[in-house]
């Protein structure tokens, strides 16, 4: 014989008033019969019989206020039951409608509490592979080394496909996917109409099926279309399904400032998605780095935002002839050893750090520059061995300094090597502006080489 | 406001809860009326289940009931084979019940207990089985309308004759990624089935306080999509519109609106005191068009079984959801070590 309990009827529900019996003692109950009403802070709501057979005894009276959640407050007598055994079920306390579970659940608290379960040490990352002595250097654009990273992990797999705006016939709005429509054909290079929340969608709908889309957005401006799909379906997916289904997907496209653009096109994302468990971010400084990582992000089992650069995409450096140049995820690269202090960037902002250590050497100041190359995972050991050696720290990036990648940098520096600093971290970013568009504001609203010099000289107190 | 009393007695609700039909009525034979009889009971009983569990405090947060609704998904499964994928919203216990998931392994993620389906780290609204090509279970009002196109996409992409169904409500249909949706799948003529449950409510706004064209089968007009208004209340009805849309899809014609009108009997979520409604509009849908005691009375009155026959198929029904119960009752939570699991996959 159940007993019907006080039902708690919203997240956060503790107790309520029995406002109303609308069966009573002897009454026909079948499931879902309203049987009472009760209020709560919130409402008045229903309660709904789920077992049938007679409604036994009323234990609550109408009337009651603050009856706690889970108090019998009547019971069901089914079928072939006797009103006189009611008493004795209830002394038994009807065993399978008891909820032992709070309990249980309490105990697992505790326990939690007690082991709380470490979070996952830092991954260890494979070094970059060696290139072998002799191997052939090509100069080529940012452009094209994406361009021939699409076209080979195309060749190699044919669940691997491109699609966004303009990406086929028009070869691609910036040109970065120059002649793969001639290559693969229309099946596999995809022209979009302008719906980036829609195909974005569509795109992680694909790879939940287990193909592997490379999908291009214009600009990462228009991502934020596409945002709730990225995050809450890509990102977040293999969590929610215990493992079960994953989603290996690329969102590529040009990141932050291009020039003259203005406001709405000129945004960096860098944070906005580092922030995300669940994706990974890339953001390649040159061709080489452009090409390995692109090819490594589309074998990549899960979500990776690439994160390019308009400006970027015309600038030429050596990438290693080899049939297959895969670089690691999740490892920086110190691109120019020094011992005074650390020049931390990646993308566009390893322009402004290079040319700053040049003019630093001419002033007898030795930074050692570091290319984070990943934003996420976040290469912690390269960043902090290297403070460990100069005690000071400088980060570039073209984003606002409000939550920005720089702010979590400074952050690990701080809990990680404390005792090595020399000189707080400094910051060089974007200014805590919209875009302008004239060109002289414009230039003020970005970090310049002389921003990171000052920055890099307080920190040496020079 | 004076929208809002004028729409407290929704009559129009209820007399099109069994619309004119514009597709026709498929003829059950016995094993089919029964299996129906029995898949609907199921998911109902699972469903009142749920609800008193979560009375009991052993399921938390949102927990979207599908009473009322169940015809759409038995009768849209019988129309489909093997491979075809399923993706709904977050009122999705009946969709994972009718694509044959274990009720214990849903019941347990309700709980949040390890022999869930995702573990304990899903919960109502997430929940997916690669086995059963159930893509979810997603919580984000019509996200799952370009991932089931997408899932279409994947079809077409590899060439074989699957097709995909999303499953969404008259509330995600006023979405704008519906509508990017449709257009890609019209454009590329992807094997899509849209499903659109109209049950009459988004939450607490009736279908005519937010909707401009309330015949939802019309929506995809503007994209030369066909769609039918479908009697979603009657499993017949909705297995005949399933199989014409899925001959649709699979001929490599383009995508396919089927609108089911339907009706939920229970508040949008646990918390919901759906005071937009009578207890009168419910009780004559209830009475009037009940998906299952339809049935019920086809088999009881063609002599298809007896009833005492019924009952004992009640009574087996009942031991599968008590089963159920038990389970998630009895599990154990998640093993905290679970915290840092499956945020990514291992790189190979």
């Amino acid at each position: 014989m159940p007993d019907v309990l006080m039902p708690a009827l919203s997240p956060t529900m503790e107790k309520g008033n029995l406002a109303k019996w609308l069966k009573k003692e002897g009454d026909t109950v079948k499931s879902g019969d309203v049987i009472a009403e009760i209020e709560t802070d919130k409402a008045t709501m229903e309660v709904e019989a789920v077992d049938e057979g007679t409604l036994g005894k009323i234990l609550v009276p109408e009337g009651t206020a603050d009856v706690a959640v889970n108090t019998p407050i009547a019971t069901i007598i089914a079928e072939g039951e006797s009103a006189s055994a009611a008493p004795k079920a209830e002394a038994k306390s009807a065993a399978p409608a008891t909820p032992t579970a709070p309990a249980e659940a309490k105990v697992a608290d505790t326990k939690s509490a007690e082991a709380k379960p470490a979070a996952p040490a830092q991954p260890v990352v494979a070094a970059d592979p060696d290139v072998p002595e002799g191997t052939a250097m090509v100069t080529m654009t940012m452009r094209e080394a994406l361009r021939d990273a699409m076209a080979e992990e195309m060749r190699r797999d044919d669940t691997v496909f491109v699609m966004g705006e303009e990406v086929a016939e028009y070869q691609g709005a910036y040109k970065v996917t120059q002649g793969l429509l001639q290559e693969f054909g229309a099946r596999r290079v995809i022209d979009t109409p302008i719906t980036e929340h829609g195909f974005a969608g569509l795109g992680v709908g694909a790879a939940l099926a287990g193909l592997k889309p490379v999908v291009e957005f214009m600009t990462f401006n228009f991502a934020m279309q596409a945002i709730d799909q990225i995050i809450n379906s890509a990102a977040k997916t293999l969590y929610m399904s215990g493992g079960q289904m994953g989603c290996s997907i690329v969102f590529r496209g040009p990141n932050g400032a291009a020039a003259r653009v203005a406001a709405q096109h000129s945004q960096d994302y860098s944070a906005w998605y580092s922030h995300i468990p669940g994706l990974k971010v890339v953001a390649p400084s040159n061709a080489a780095d452009a090409k390995g990582l692109l090819k490594a992000a589309i074998r990549d089992p899960n979500p990776v935002i690439f994160l390019e650069n308009e400006i970027l995409y015309g600038q030429s450096a050596p990438v290693p002839q080899l049939a297959d140049y895969v670089l690691p995820i999740g490892k920086a690269r110190i691109v120019r050893p020094g011992k005074d202090v650390t020049i931390v960037s990646w993308t566009i902002g390893m322009n402004y750090a290079l040319k700053a250590a040049e003019e630093l050497a001419k002033d007898g100041i030795d930074a050692e520059v570091i290319d984070l190359r990943t934003l996420r995972p976040l290469d912690t050991p390269t960043i902090i061995e290297s403070v460990k050696k100069t005690g000071r720290a400088v980060t570039v990036e073209e984003g606002w300094q409000q939550s920005g990648v720089g702010a979590e940098i400074a952050a690990r520096i701080m809990e990680q090597a404390f005792d090595y600093l020399d000189a707080p971290v400094a910051r060089v970013s974007g200014k805590d502006v919209p875009m302008p568009y004239a060109a002289n504001l414009e230039k003020l609203a970005l970090p310049s080489v002389a921003d990171v010099v000052n920055a890099a000289k307080a920190v040496c107190y020079r | 406001m004076a929208t809002a009393s004028k729409n407290k007695t929704n009559d129009a609700a209820v007399s099109s809860a069994a619309p004119a039909s514009s597709g026709s009525i498929a003829t059950f034979n016995k094993d089919q009326e029964v299996s129906a009889y029995r898949d609907m009971l199921l998911i109902r009983r699972f469903e009142e289940k749920a609800g008193q569990m979560y009375g009991m405090g052993l399921i938390g947060g949102f927990c979207h009931l599908y009473i009322g609704q169940e015809a759409v998904v038995v009768g849209m499964q019988m129309a489909l084979k093997e491979g075809d994928q399923i993706i709904t919203g977050y009122r999705d216990h009946g969709h994972m019940i009718a694509c044959g998931m274990d009720p214990k392994g849903v019941m347990a993620e309700l709980t949040g207990r390890r022999g869930g389906y995702s573990h304990g780290k899903g919960g109502s609204m997430h929940m997916f089985s690669v086995e059963k090509h159930f893509y979810g279970g997603h919580g984000i009002v019509a996200a799952q309308v370009p991932l089931g196109t997408g899932l279409a996409f994947a079809n077409r992409y590899r060439g074989n004759d699957n097709v995909s169904v999303t499953y969404f409500g008259d509330g995600a249909a006023n979405q704008g990624q519906v509508y990017e949706s449709f257009n890609m799948a019209e454009l590329w003529k992807l094997p899509a089935i849209y499903v659109i449950e109209n049950n009459r409510y988004a939450m607490g706004t009736a279908v005519n306080r937010a909707s401009a064209q309330t015949d939802f089968s019309k929506r995809g007009v503007s994209f030369n999509i066909p769609g039918d208004q479908v009697d979603g209340m009657d499993v017949r009805a909705v297995k005949a519109a399933g199989e014409k849309a899925v001959a649709w899809c699979r001929a490599g014609k383009g995508p396919y609106i089927l609108e089911m009108m339907t009706y939920r009997y229970r508040g949008h979520s646990m918390s919901d005191p759906a005071k937009y409604r009578t207890r009168e509009e419910v009780e004559k849908v209830r009475t009037g068009h009940d998906p299952i005691e339809q049935v019920r009375a086809r088999i009881l009155s063609s002599k298809m079984l007896t009833e005492d026959e019924i009952k004992k198929i009640d009574a087996e029904i009942r031991d599968r959801v008590n089963e159920a119960s038990e389970f998630a009752t009895n599990d154990p939570e998640p093993d905290p070590s679970e915290l840092y699991t499956d945020v990514y996959r291992e790189t190979v």
